[in-house]
């Protein structure tokens, strides 16, 4: 079965199924405690799982692996690796604390709500685990059911729109890729991703099947411009929402890409590289500044995180190590970081009740703890030196650097509007004067407040200082996915040649690109 | 002479047009007050008759020198047709006893009686191999329906209901007679086989007109656009029993015939028809996506959903292949799950006072009201919708993945672009229900039947892919029955 003899993914999404249906019928309190033993519990299986997953040399690629052929077409078949893995720690570290968000704002129709979460969960894992194509794709649609429940029921003043929009446009960008994937399934006669992986399609037809699966991720990511589900999803979502929204459901796309559309079409994937670019470009600069001038804190954090997505479509597209490793690292920096910054909203709309950023001002006044915590991920998402953001954004720049040296010009333009739209921010909301007498009053954050946000900052530090622990689970399979796209890969115009070794040096010659790539990193957080 | 392998065959429509002639008697000696009883030995009929399927399933063939076939297929539909009507009969009662408005009514006991004459009908339609089987099967399920459609004889809509349904059935009907001349008279058979002999060299005009015509009165009978019009209104005005008895049972008995003359009677003229099928699936998907979005009365809307769910079953006989045939009773088979709850829900809606009520705007705040309920629905809907992980998901896939192996991916596309419209309104219902201020409240569930069987349709949307493996084989055997 695999190496803890029991099977460890399903068991991870059984355990909040089985909680789900606990809150269904359960009343407002138990059903707070069901939800969050049970994400606790999958918490713990998570950490058994990254400290049981093989990651010494010549491991296996895929870890865990379940096969049941007990639906007929398709097979339960489950399994990970390194890329899968650090997204479901992103996921069962993130549940917990959402569910502690939602402990005091969530009042009507408990029970429902935390069976939802915990049903979104199961997907989620769901999605990153699932090794059979239609498998995936069930999880991956499923957890439209959940959101638009969450959003529509729980959300804000405006939140009808926002669950339809929501529902609609991503059911629609899904919808081709079910097409796409029946094609794929009849041309390779299998329904196994691995296999699939390592088909070789028609580069012809490639084009087509890439288009179809495009249409899907970009929306999901999202993309400019099928972005503009994500700011009304966000803004009208509960806080506890926001923070799986942008932490776990966007990373979808991304996973989407890495998984499917690089290794099963790398011809398409080269061909249209240009394209990715093109609207990634456009993505950063142009959110970037619509972030800028955005009155609502939440709508703020949504334009950011098209603008992060940007970053993480040029590096998964520049077809280098550094790149992809790049895109991992900013999609699991971003879950964090977004993440908190959507708690750190939530704290004080919880107080006040109102998103309007003038409303608040000098809150480091009165809330010192807050302003903190708030100033560190504020920091995070500006990619400062030392937090999780800025290992992925170096990397990915650096990776598209050398695919392509004017999108890398214009994309770290995103790191300066990025400082620009989040220190004006903090700015307004933490410095100043306390124009505002209620928001003068407002007390500094609880007991639970800090248990759900010092892990997470925690964690960004740790991502920032060491990255090593997250990038050494992925470093084969990326390595695996750079080696299968490299016929396909364009050419760069950056040219870079590689420099002369020195004999003498600390780490020898023997050592792998990458782990260049890697002092390079390290060297830069030192300057 | 008798031929008793033969008889063995036919023998479900034997055992029920047995069952209703007894059961008339019973009915007209006891009088209504047997109503009950009648509806209960009409079921047990039916189990019966669903037993006596086991031959044909096994080892099915022609029967009556060809004029009748009981094999896999027609077993296959059958047994969801039987299983389709013993609902609608279990239901009815409880309906009539409360459910006319100004009132009380009791059921009367033609009503399980009409119903098995019916099936009859229906048995005969998918076991037809001739095309004057298929017609005498048709018409004996269309007059029973149109009586049950105008049931309710007092009630203004119902007698509407029933004569629509009457006028425009007579038409297609004759549309259909037509059609069946024209192939008699230019390929000098009306049997299945001899006219798929004749159009194998080609189509002359006259075969082309009476196939078109032929398919014209087909897609009247499963209401696909352009034959459609007739729909909404019958499933508004006829009883809510016999609204969940049309979008079921009929519905498969006509598609399975549809399916089997395509592929037997013109089988040999696979390109000819495809085309019209092409044609008729694409506008009833768009058609009952479109003109659903405006309905404010929840058994219109599902008869624009039906009209969608047709569109979508035909894609897979588009294919025009064995898989394509095994993908469309599969679909029929998750549909009439679907439907069945759907209009149990239906009869579900009271206000408080016991009266039903039809308006989609009373769903407001029934999560809040009525938690089991509303989950009930909303996984019909979000079946309906074809979302995952919900069994109405795997029958859009099944035809998509026919339509996708026959080459036609540009309709699956479109197809599947389309349900994304149709999914607005059935998350309308949905939203309705859960996000919405209550309205006011329904009266509680009073009917155990009712409630265990609406629990049992959503638990078999829900887990029903545990079924898949034998889902798969019993549609693909059906498919391969068919020659």
């Amino acid at each position: 079965m695999n190496e803890l003899g029991f099977p460890i993914l399903s068991f991870m999404m059984a355990v909040p199924m089985v909680g789900a249906a606990a809150c269904l019928f359960s009343g407002a309190s138990t059903a707070r405690t069901i939800a969050l033993i049970a994400t606790l519990v999958d918490f713990a299986l998570g950490i058994l799982l990254w400290l049981s997953f093989d990651q010494g040399a010549g491991h296996a690629q895929w870890q865990f692996q379940e096969y049941a052929p007990i639906f007929g077409r398709f097979a339960w078949a489950m399994g990970i690796d390194g890329i899968a893995l650090t997204l479901i720690a992103l996921t069962v570290f993130l549940m917990p604390i959402c569910i502690l968000a939602s402990w005091d704002s969530i009042e009507k129709r408990v029970g429902e709500y935390m069976a939802a979460f915990l049903f979104m969960e199961t997907l989620m894992i769901g999605v990153f685990a699932a090794q059979d194509l239609f498998l995936f794709y069930i999880f991956f649609e499923a957890g439209l059911i959940p959101m638009y429940l969450i959003i529509g029921i729980w959300g804000g003043v405006n939140r009808i729109y926002a669950s339809y929009k929501f529902f609609l446009y991503t059911l629609l960008g899904s919808v081709l890729m079910l097409i796409a994937m029946l094609w794929m399934a009849r041309e390779a006669g299998s329904t196994d991703i691995p296999t699939l992986m390592a088909y070789n399609f028609d580069p012809q037809v490639q084009t087509w099947l890439w288009l179809a699966f495009f249409a899907s991720f970009a929306v999901k990511m999202p993309m400019w411009p099928v972005h503009t589900w994500l700011p009304d999803a966000h803004v009208q979502a509960p806080t506890a929402g926001s923070v799986i929204l942008a932490g776990v459901l966007l990373k979808m796309g991304g996973y989407g890409f890495i998984r499917f559309s690089l290794p099963m079409f790398p011809e398409a994937s080269a061909q249209f590289a240009w394209l990715v670019f093109a609207l990634s470009m456009v993505a950063v600069v142009y959110t970037s500044l619509v972030a800028l001038v955005q009155s609502d804190m939440k709508k703020l954090i949504a334009y950011s995180s098209v603008a992060h997505m940007a970053i993480v479509t040029v590096g998964l597209f520049a077809f280098n190590q550094a790149g992809i490793e790049g895109a991992m690292m900013v999609m699991l920096g971003h879950g964090l970081v977004s993440g908190a910054l959507f708690l750190c909203v939530g704290v004080i709309y919880d107080r006040l009740h109102t998103r309007e950023i003038d409303r608040y001002g000098g809150l480091s006044i009165n809330m010192p703890k807050y302003a903190l915590l708030f100033m560190l991920f504020t920091m995070a998402s500006v990619g400062l030196p030392g937090t999780s953001n800025f290992v992925g954004e170096f990397l990915s720049l650096m990776g598209v650097y050398e695919a392509s040296s004017w999108v890398a010009l214009v994309c770290t333009t995103g790191i300066i509007l990025g400082a620009a739209y989040m220190l004006y921010l903090y700015r307004r909301i933490c410095f100043g004067d306390q124009k505002n007498a209620d928001a003068a009053a407002m007390p500094d954050l609880t007991a639970r407040e800090l248990v759900m946000l010092v892990p997470i900052g925690l964690s960004v530090l740790w991502m920032g200082v060491y990255p090593e622990s997250f990038l050494s689970p992925m470093r084969g399979d990326v390595q695996a996915l750079v080696a299968r796209i490299a016929p396909a890969k364009p050419e760069g115009d950056a040219k870079l040649t590689a420099g002369k070794p020195q004999p003498a040096a600390a780490h020898g010659a023997h050592e792998g690109g990458h782990e260049g790539e890697e002092k390079h990193a390290t060297a830069g957080e030192a300057h | 002479m008798l031929d008793t392998a033969s008889l063995i065959l036919a023998m479900p429509e034997l055992v029920l047009t047995a069952a209703g002639l007894v059961l008339l008697m019973i009915a007209a000696y006891a009088g209504d007050k047997s109503a009950q009883l009648v509806g209960w030995l009409a079921v047990a009929s039916l189990g019966l008759a669903a037993l006596t399927l086991g031959s044909a399933w096994t080892a099915g063939g022609d029967a009556f020198g060809g004029l009748y076939s009981g094999d896999a297929f027609s077993t296959f539909a059958k047994g969801l047709i039987y299983a389709a009507a013993a609902v609608s009969i279990l239901v009815a009662p409880r309906f009539f006893a409360t459910g006319v408005s100004g009132g009380v009514l009791a059921i009367r006991a033609e009503y399980p009686i009409l119903i098995l004459f019916s099936c009859v009908g229906m048995g005969m339609m998918v076991s037809a191999g001739d095309m004057l089987t298929l017609y005498v099967g048709l018409e004996m399920q269309s007059l029973s329906a149109y009586i049950l459609a105008s049931f309710m004889r007092q009630d203004g809509r119902s007698a509407e209901a029933g004569l629509k349904y009457f006028v425009l059935g007579a038409l297609a009907s004759g549309i259909l007679l037509y059609g069946i001349s024209l192939l008699y008279g230019f390929t000098g058979s009306t049997s299945y086989d001899g006219i798929s002999a004749a159009m194998a060299d080609g189509l002359s005009s006259g075969e082309t007109f009476g196939l078109v015509f032929v398919l014209a009165g087909l897609a009247f009978k499963i209401s696909a656009v352009p034959f459609h019009m007739w729909t909404p209104d019958v499933y508004e005005g006829a009883p809510t029993p016999v609204t969940a008895f049309f979008a079921s049972a009929p519905k498969v008995a006509a598609l399975g015939l549809t399916v089997r003359v395509a592929m037997e009677a013109m089988g040999s003229a696979v390109s000819s028809w495809q085309q019209i099928v092409v044609f008729v699936a694409l506008a009833s998907i768009l058609f009952g996506a479109i003109a659903a979005i405006g309905q404010t009365n929840i058994k219109r809307l599902l008869a624009y959903s039906s009209i969608n769910n047709v569109g979508f079953a035909l894609i897979g006989l588009a294919a025009g292949t064995a898989e394509g045939v095994a993908a469309v009773m599969s679909y029929l088979a998750i549909y009439v799950v679907m439907t069945l709850g759907s209009f149990l829900c239906v009869l579900q809606m009271r206000d408080a006072s016991g009266n039903p009520v039809e308006d989609i705007a009373s769903l407001a705040g029934l999560s809040q009201s009525r938690k089991g309920l509303a989950a009930a629905i909303a996984i019909f809907m979000f079946s309906l919708a074809g979302i995952p992980p919900l069994m109405g998901f795997w029958a859009k896939f099944l035809v998509f993945d026919a339509a996708v192996a026959a080459g036609m991916t540009g309709l699956a596309a479109f197809g599947i672009a389309m349900s994304v419209v149709g999914a607005f309104y059935y998350l309308k219902i949905i939203k309705t229900m859960y996000f919405d201020e209550p309205a006011d409240a329904y009266a509680p569930a009073a009917s155990r039947l009712e409630s265990g069987l609406i629990a049992l349709c959503a638990t078999l949307i829900v887990l029903g892919y545990f079924f898949n493996p034998l889902l798969d084989a019993l549609s693909g055997a059906a498919a391969a029955a068919l020659h």
